[in-house]
């Protein structure tokens, strides 16, 4: 037992300082695109551990999961760029160097509205067939892109389709992630990219993320919301309020999605309504379906698979869209691997590439 | 008063078109509970073939009059989606019949997805425009104009649903429809082979949304490997409104939808004193879903919403 225990220890040290080396050695190519990749494909991965609560613990089908994203990071596009004290003179006066709040005050609040909103919208339909709730998600964010898109008249909010930019960086314990971090240690220097800053902070949360969903998937909730998925009638019967645990899990999942918005926008310092169509939302849903619906090792997977594939592929397609006149672009193979990843696993793997053990464990123990 | 009627006749057209692939949506989700989300792609197929074969037609004898090709087109292109729609049904959904429920609903989802990039990489992404092969010349109804086209619409829209309704309530085909809607299990004891229903049933859907398809893109005169997906979408939702499963319910929710954004996009503009307008009009469509499925979510003339979990 003891050695299972070390053994385990040692995997995960390895891990850890794998995980933390690599974007330095990825940095030390010369150009930070790599890390860029690792970047986003962590944000993915939080995304998908979100949506995993929503739809892998709940059984919820939310395919509006991006619109939560966006609010987050609208919000903090609002607060924490010039746009808002350049358009109106009110807040100009009120505000003289712009609002520029505390991203972690932001990144509450932003997970607070994302949660409200999230119940507010799960409360009409979280009573009927989950096809509906997965009818009425995706109505909502696509409610929620157009809005954005045309709230740019009579009064300009959002700046519309040209979006909000030269948004803050996130400035951690004084270390402002926006700018190269030079560290000399022992006389021997070195120089972290905002791109490997970002990776960190990303990672943070992603471990955080995970922890916490660990934390809830073997809480009383977390086994309510099993029960919820495997079978409500049986659920209510066993005096669960399934109501509230849907709107809890519809929640908790778009606070997740609230605060990837918050980091996304601060890491891409613009966003515009493009970045929040309906088929990222298709494609959050692929990576917790391709993965492992409700197995967070698998969720994981299956973003890093999702998100890492097409921009390897974007390498290797060049010669291929040439051959095909186009017709085969990385754009096109890249919703390709999306589509046939939800489709072929459902048919062929329904649990996905790396399934959770079986339910029921306790029984197993 | 010009206006009104223009939008009227304009959302009467909208309003056939989406209750054509209404009737798809609602007989499939009738008999197996599926929201089949590649419907619209079908009609997204069948626009895209149509388009095809009218570009080959019109090369091949450039002398045949325009409402020939017309008709040629729409059969070949409802050919083709029956044979997509009955190999999607029989590769996709059949596997999952008695799946949990999630799974039949993101592998349409899927399908969905994967239609559009099939037809991207066929047909390519750009937007191709779609000749006007009817008279162009406008009649016009006491102000209002509306183009040889809608009129087509409108009346191949009428045509098409005796022919279904006939279909239905007096074929064998049609009573084997029904029943298995009302129970499969029962309908097989019957001698009835639910198998061959569902299948027949996805065949006359995609029918129908071939027509849509090919009525959508001489309407608006572009076709796109998206442009299936909101009509489709919206559809469902006229579905809904009417009472999912209920075959005059999607005609009447179809058109009631179509009304409603086309006076939407006409008046929001005006009641809203310009804070709204007309680019607002993709949003009626869900929460008119949101509001049928919090005060009536049987639909206007359903009967029962199944809670089969």
């Amino acid at each position: 037992m003891m050695n299972n225990q070390t053994g385990k220890l040692v995997v995960f040290f390895i891990a850890a300082v794998a995980l933390l080396a690599l974007p330095l050695v990825l940095q030390a190519t010369g150009s930070n695109s790599w890390v860029r990749i690792l970047d986003i494909a962590l944000l993915y991965v939080l995304l998908a551990l979100g949506l995993n609560i929503v739809v892998g613990y709940a059984g919820l089908l939310d395919l509006g999961y991006i619109a939560f994203f966006a609010v987050g990071a609208y919000l903090f596009a609002l607060l924490g760029s010039p746009h808002l004290s350049d358009t109106f003179p009110a807040i100009k006066a009120a505000f003289p160097d712009g609002i520029h709040y505390n991203i972690w005050l932001v990144m509450l609040v932003a997970a607070a509205v994302a949660g409200v909103v999230g119940m507010i919208l799960g409360a009409p339909t979280l009573k009927l067939r989950g096809d509906y709730l997965a009818i009425i998600t995706l109505g909502f964010g696509e409610i929620i892109r157009i809005f954005l898109l045309n709230m740019d008249r009579p009064v300009n909010i959002t700046n519309g389709p040209k979006g909000i930019s030269q948004i803050d960086t996130i400035t951690v314990f004084g270390v402002d992630l926006g700018k190269r971090l030079e560290i000399d240690l022992f006389g021997f220097s070195y120089t972290f990219q905002p791109v490997t800053l970002y990776y960190y902070l990303f990672l943070f949360f992603v471990v955080l993320a995970i922890v916490l969903s660990y934390r809830l998937q073997d809480s009383r909730i977390g086994r309510a919301w099993m029960a919820i998925r495997e079978d409500e009638i049986a659920a209510k019967a066993m005096g669960l309020n399934t109501r509230n645990l849907k709107l809890l899990a519809f929640g908790m999942g778009a606070t997740f999605g609230g605060i990837s918005g918050v980091l996304f926008a601060s890491f891409q310092r613009f966003v515009s309504p493009e970045s929040f169509s309906l088929m990222e939302s298709v494609m959050v849903v692929a990576m917790v379906v391709l993965g492992g619906i409700g197995h967070i090792p698998g969720v994981v997977l299956g973003a890093l698979l999702l998100a890492g594939l097409p921009e390897l592929l974007r390498h290797v397609a060049h010669p291929l869209t040439a051959m095909t006149d186009g017709r085969l672009a990385p754009e096109i193979l890249r919703q390709l691997l999306i589509a046939l990843a939800m489709v072929v696993v459902m048919l062929i793997r329904p649990k996905g590439l790396w399934p959770a053990p079986e339910h029921g464990k306790s029984l197993n123990k | 008063m010009e206006v009104l009627l223009q939008q009227i006749i304009n959302g009467l057209v909208l309003g056939s078109m989406y209750a054509l692939v209404a009737l798809g949506y609602t007989m499939v989700y009738g008999i197996i509970g599926l929201i089949n989300f590649a419907h619209g792609d079908v009609l997204m197929v069948g626009a895209l073939t149509s388009w095809t074969i009218i570009g080959i037609m019109r090369d091949a004898s450039p002398g045949m009059p325009g409402w020939m090709v017309l008709i040629m087109a729409t059969i070949i292109a409802m050919v083709v989606c029956a044979a997509l729609n009955y190999t999607i049904e029989k590769l996709a959904y059949r596997p999952l019949r008695s799946a949990a429920r999630l799974a039949p609903l993101i592998t349409a989802i899927g399908m969905s997805l994967l239609l559009q990039t099939f037809a991207m990489i066929i047909w390519k992404p750009n937007p191709k425009s779609y000749p006007n092969l009817l008279s162009t010349d406008p009649v016009a109804i006491g102000g209002a104009v509306i183009s040889v086209t809608q009129i087509t619409i409108l009346a191949t829209t009428v045509i098409t649903l005796a022919f279904l309704m006939w279909l239905v309530n007096r074929t064998n085909l049609g009573r084997a429809m029904r029943a298995t809607a009302e129970n499969p299990r029962v309908a097989a004891l019957m001698g009835i082979k639910p198998d061959t229903v569902i299948s027949a049933t996805f065949i006359i859907g995609a029918m129908l949304a071939a027509i849509a398809g090919v009525m959508w893109a001489s309407n608006y005169g572009s076709v796109q490997h998206a442009m299936g997906f909101m009509p489709g979408l919206k559809a469902f939702v006229a579905a809904v409104m009417g009472g999912i499963g209920n075959l005059a319910g999607a005609v009447v929710g179809g058109v009631a939808l179509g009304l409603i954004e086309s006076l939407g996009a006409g008046y929001l503009g005006k009641l809203t004193g310009g804070v709204l307008g007309s680019q607002y009009t993709d949003i009626f469509a869900f929460i008119v879903l949101a509001i049928v499925l919090t005060l009536r979510p049987s639909g206007l003339l359903g009967e029962r919403v199944a809670d089969r979990a």
